[in-house]
Formats: C-alpha cells, structure tokens, sequence
C-alpha cells in the first residue's frame, strides 16, 4: 500500500461486512424463521433480503434478522418491517422475487408494496 | 452472503474457560446446520466481563451470552442462528434487573447494562469488536488513518503538540506527560534512534496490556510508528513478556501483515518516513518494567536498572536517545491524532485527561477489565460496574498499583480516581491492577503477599532493596506469626523510608508502599496483631487456632478424615443427646488449613 486512497478502499470495502457489529439500523426487516416458515421457504427469503440489501448498499440503513413464529403460519413466509416513528409493515407469502420488489421499492423508495402485505391481501 | 456474526472472545480470561473448544464447536454446527454461507464466526479480544466467561455476542442482533458451554453450541445454532430464536436462559443480565425489569434479551443492549453504562471505552474500543488477527478489520475501524494523517498532513512538531495539548499521561504508573516525553527526545541528534513499547507488565492482577495487545495490536504498532515519526525514530522494539503467548503471536502477525501492507517498513504512506518493527521477549523479570533495566535487556545484558540521568530521551537503548511508552498510553495516540487533542482533554480531571483502563480482581463480582474516564469514583467503579462484593460481605480496600502501589481504605471509597488525587491519599495509579478486598482479607498479610514478590524479584543490584525488602518481609513474618512487639511497627516504618529514599530505581524505591498503606490506613490491624495477638480477619495462621465445640459435635468424624496432619481424635465424652463422642484438636499438630471446618456440618468448629 502506497497511499491514503488505498487505505480508503480498503476501508470502504470492510465497512460493508462490519457494520453488522454496529448494532441495528433504522429499518429492522424481521423474517418468521420457525419451522412453519422455514418449510415454508423462508431461508431464501432471508438470503434474499441480506444479498439485495448490500447490492442495493443499504446495508447501514437496514437490518436483517430473524424471529420464532408469528403465529400466522398459513400465511408464511412472512416479513415484518419496523421503522421508528412508522407502523409496522408485514408481508406475507414472501419469495424472493418478491423481496427483490420489496428492497427496491420499499426499502430504497420508501413505498410499501401494499399487494404483499397483510392489509393488501385481504 | 454473511447475514450474522458470531463473535467469541478470544482473550486470555475466556481462553482458559473454554472459548478454543467453543470455537470448533459453533463451527461444526454451524456446518451441520448448512449455515456456513450466512453466518461468520470471528475470534476477537476481551471483552471485558472475564468472570462470565466464555462471552459469545451475535450480530447484527447484539445478543450477549455468557458462560457458553459446548453443549449449548448447538441449540444457539440451531435456535438463534436458524430460527431467529434468542436462547434467553444465556442471556447476560445484570442481577438487579432480573428482579425488576423484565426486558426481552432481543431489546437488551448491552451497553445499558451497569457493567458497560459508566465505562468509556477508547483503548478497548476495538477489543470485543473486530478480529484482532485481521488487519482489513482494523483499517475498517479507522485504523492507519492517524498514521496517514501524521505523515501526510503534520510535521513532527504538530504532532507533539497535539500529544502535549491532550494532556495525555504515561499509563504505566509514573504519569509522566507523553508530549513532554517526546519532545524531550526529539532535538537530540544521533545516527539512530529508538521507540520502546514497554509490555513487560508484571504486577500480580494486572492484565490490561496483555488484553491490549490480543485484542488490538495494530493500535499499539500504529501509535510506535506515530512516535517514530514525530521524534525521528526508525526502529522500535516491543518487550513483552514470554509468558503472555497469546498476545506475541497476535502482535508478531500484525506486524507481518503491516510490513506486507507497506505500512511498516520503508518509505510508508510514500513520505520518506521508514519504520521498522521487532518484538523482544522478556523472560518475565519483574524488574524489566524499570525503563532502564527493559533497555539493558533489550541490548542483551542482564535486566538490571542504571541511575538516570542520563535519561533515555538521551542516552537510552544502545546509548541512543529514545522513547519509551507502555502499551495502554500508545493505544490512545492513533485516536487523539485523528479526533484531535481537545476531543481528548475534554474527558477526564483538571490534571489527568482520557480514561483509564483497570483490571477488576480478588473480592468482586464481575472480575474482567474495565475502562473508565478519570474522575470516577471507587464507589462506581467497585459497586456499579464492578457489580460489588461477592457474598454479601463487606468492602474493606481497594489495592492499587501492585508491588509498588498502596491501598484505598473504604473510608475512602469517593475518591475520583486520577493520578493526583491517589498520590494525595498516599496512593498511586499504578499501571491499572485493581484487587478489591473484602472483611475477610488481612492487611498486613496482604502486605507481607506483595513483599514476597519484591523480595523475589529484587534484582540484586543495590542493597537498600535487596537486603532492605528481605529486612522488612522478616519482620512481617515475626508480626503476622505473633512475636512481634510495638518496636517492630516502628522499625518496620523507619526501614520502609530508608528503602525508599535509597533504592536505585523504582523496584525499590516503591517497594515498601504496601506496608506504608497499611499501616496508614490499617494500625490497628498491625497493632491487633502485635499487643493482642489475634488476625482480626483470621488469616494469620500463627495467631488462630480452630477448636471443637463438644457439645455441638455429634462425633461423625468427618473432620478427622479430612485432617492432613492427624490432629483430631474421639474423646471419651458423649454430648447430651448425642450417641457418639465428640472429637476434639490437638493444636499443636495442627496446620490450621481449614479442612476440618470445611467438612463439618453441623457448625462445631470454630476459627478464633
């Protein structure tokens, strides 16, 4: 290494994999990781969610982690998204082609994508 | 792609309660559980809460279990990693809190926590957070940017004036201000000059700079670089002792992993500056922590102290000028360059600024390393953090600064701890060992414990420490066996001021500061056991002596069976009610272990 600028990117590029360490972000997505939702399909959801976030570079606005179940199993896998000062949002069914939709717009656009969520559901 | 880290303590204190076996295990289940592309492990330094140990914390939830066995591997695996499910029976909580508020572990945090919540960690801020082993995890962490900001952006002198402005002062124990330290050095022309890391830390109870270095050795190694840029250094040597095998191995592979890096070596930063690293191994003589006697070890001569001056600012290692720093003050220099002097003196008294990191030992319930702003009191240091005295017994003092250090009466127990305010209550900082004592503790055993190790670790070379403290250990041993008379106490104190003045170097020279504590604060301990010949803490052996109550004793002769010495039998007498006879000690083959009293159930002996 010959130079700050080097020093930088390398700064840059571990950021990403620490900031796990830094405690929780404004946005807190939380997957239904019981046996109902991982039978479900709920790991690839949750991958999902951890590869779009870092490729959308969220990854110091949003969290991902897990929780038991909710207790809505039929309707799994679900994902809840807490936001301080916001009510919360859950999407239902989730895959990840929908996850991909929901970092985009919500995450990233700040527009929930009612057609997957509970309240849209019904 | 990682979704969650584990983090497993990697410190000397989680070590050796099991954190290597806990390593492979949460790799294997986490193999087992097909989690190996999700979930990183990653080994770090201490964390603080040792007693707890082995300390596990996951992220990004910031869940903190403690004393994690390999058993419980595989259900947080299995429930916490895979299922999302926190294992809350290994929560860590404070003990009050239980009671009170019943937080569920996922909104715990751990710095609300009475053990984090009054600490400010800057030394330790990356000890527990990254993988000391990884450099990429120290650069992330802003690390080799004061390095980068020194050599591209200040000249020598900015850099010792922003030391100098911090306040900033050497963390060994001496307290010497830093800045002052190096602009000493720096006007002196030579062919070479040196940096010194002094990690020859050797008080009993002392482990701040062996954390130091686990957890974060690319601190120490980046500030070494920062120094030899600002006094025109461009070698430095490490001396850390043999025994601390874990931090040479960590500390040998970041400066590897610097000099690959280009950030030890030749021209670094491409600003002409070049700085080279080398660790030397102490073999653990006491009196190597002596900055002059460390360099003469160094040189490959035997660790014996020279008068000063010359000072080493002059003529130190090789007869070269040089500069010598202990671990913990280096660790604070890359965070004063980059945030700056003011951001530094902001923390901390009128005369002693930033924190302090201490080692919690003896008589406490969480036993660890701790750092916190100067100014804080004993009380919150013992009582809050420290989460007080074990078994609901009393606090009694606070020993400080190891061999060399006195005590804290508890009397005394506001006293905000900074340098001045110790030394005025005839005290020191010392390097950061703190031993909490409880009612059960004798002073002046605790005095004749530390004698021992001078006596031991005197090297020899003057006669006031070495035949003054073997002097002073004799006359301890004639008091704490109870033959000593009220003209020991003051031979004892009168030897203690000759030792002082006279010694050559600080071994010596604060050597009798323990019996001088005592005896300023505990007389009438020393007095008790002169005039009255009793221990008032029943340590003493030769001033107690067990005896069998014969009308408790119902003769089940479990005491005789644990006596080593065969110094109880039967007797002929039969209590009323009881079936057996009584037994009863024979003191004069006693050898006043306590094993009798251990085993006994039925509360018949008794320790006077």
């Amino acid at each position: 290494m010959k130079s700050l600028a080097e020093l930088q990117a390398i700064k840059d590029r571990m950021k990403s994999k620490i900031v796990l360490r830094e405690g929780t972000g404004e946005i807190r997505v939380v997957v239904g990781m019981a046996t109902c939702g991982i039978a479900a399909g709920a790991r690839p959801v949750l991958n999902a969610f951890v590869e779009e976030i870092n490729a959308a570079n969220l990854y110091e606005k949003v969290t991902v982690s897990q929780t038991g179940c909710i207790g809505f199993c039929q309707l799994e896998p679900i994902v809840e998204v807490f936001e301080a000062g916001k009510e919360k949002i859950t999407y239902i069914k989730m895959t990840p082609d929908k996850v991909k939709e929901v970092v985009e717009k919500h995450l990233k656009g700040g527009n929930v994508v009612t057609e997957y969520t509970v309240a849209g559901a019904n | 792609m990682i979704r969650s880290h584990v983090l497993i303590c990697g410190g000397t204190g989680c070590t050796s309660s099991g954190s290597q076996t806990l390593q492979k295990a949460f790799n294997e289940n986490i193999a087992a559980f097909g989690l190996a592309e999700e979930v990183k492990l990653v080994q770090t330094g201490c964390f603080g809460l040792c007693a707890l140990g082995p300390i596990v914390i996951i992220y990004p939830d910031g869940t903190f279990y403690s004393r994690v066995t390999s058993e419980d591997v595989k259900e947080i695996v299995e429930e916490h990693l895979l299922k999302g499910r926190i294992v809350e029976r290994l929560v860590y909580r404070d003990k009050e809190a239980d009671e009170t508020v019943k937080k569920a572990a996922s909104e715990l945090s751990l710095s609300d926590t009475n053990f984090y919540k009054s600490q400010k960690r800057i030394v330790l801020r990356n000890c527990g957070v990254i993988d000391p082993d990884n450099i990429d995890e120290y650069i992330a962490m802003d690390g080799y940017a004061a390095l980068g900001k020194a050599l591209t952006e200040m000249t020598p002198e900015e850099v010792i004036k922003v030391v100098s402005d911090s306040g900033l002062r050497g963390r060994g124990g001496g307290g010497f201000p830093t800045g002052r330290k190096w602009a000493l050095c720096a006007p002196n022309k030579a062919d070479q000059k040196y940096v010194v890391c002094n990690a020859d830390e050797g008080d009993p109870g002392a482990f701040m700079d062996r954390s130091i270095l686990e957890g974060d050795p690319h601190a120490v190694i980046e500030a070494m670089a920062i120094c030899g840029y600002a006094v025109g250094a461009t070698k430095g040597y490490v001396y850390v002792r043999a025994e601390y095998p874990i931090a040479v191995t960590r500390l040998q592979h970041a400066i590897d992993q610097a000099k690959e890096y280009g950030l030890l070596g030749k021209n670094i930063f491409e600003s002409g500056f070049d700085f080279d690293l080398e660790i030397k191994l102490g073999a653990g003589a006491f009196v190597c922590g002596e900055e002059t006697a460390l360099m003469t070890s160094i040189e490959g001569n035997r660790g014996e102290p020279r008068p000063r001056p010359p000072y080493p600012a002059v003529k130190g290692l090789f007869n070269r000028p040089t500069v010598e720093n202990n671990v913990e003050t280096f660790a604070n220099i890359p965070q004063i360059i980059l945030n700056g002097a003011e951001w530094f003196s902001s923390m901390g008294t009128e005369r002693s600024k930033g924190t302090k990191v201490f080692a919690l030992g003896g008589k406490i319930e969480h036993t660890g390393l701790v750092e916190i702003p100067m100014g804080v009191t004993l009380n919150t240091i013992i009582n809050e953090i420290g989460g007080g005295i074990p078994n609901g017994k009393k606090f009694k003092a606070a020993q400080t600064g190891g061999p060399s250090g006195g005590c804290i009466p508890a009397s005394l127990i506001d006293t905000e701890v900074d340098y001045d305010n110790l030394v005025s209550i005839g005290c020191m900082m010392g390097s950061g060992g703190l031993i909490v004592m409880d009612e059960d503790n004798c002073m002046v055993d605790m005095a004749k414990f530390f004698l021992e190790f001078t006596v031991d670790e005197s090297c020899g070379k003057c006669t006031p420490c070495r035949v003054g403290t073997k002097r002073l250990l004799e006359l301890l041993d004639k008091i704490t066996q109870g033959n000593g008379t009220l003209e020991d106490i003051d031979r004892l104190e009168e030897l203690c001021n000759y030792i002082k003045q006279n010694s050559l170097c600080g071994l010596g020279q604060t050597a009798p500061n323990p019996v001088l504590a005592t005896l300023k604060f505990f007389r009438d301990e020393y007095i008790a056991h002169v005039v009255d010949k009793v221990c008032p803490a029943g340590v003493c052996k030769g001033l107690i002596n067990y005896s069998i109550d014969m009308e408790k004793c119902i003769g089940c002769g479990k005491c005789a069976k644990n006596c080593p010495a065969d110094a109880i039998t039967r007797t002929d007498y039969i209590a009323p009610g009881h079936k057996l006879a009584s037994f009863t000690i024979d003191t004069s083959k006693c050898v006043k272990c306590g094993a009798c009293v251990a085993g006994c159930k039925f509360n018949a002996i008794s320790k006077k």
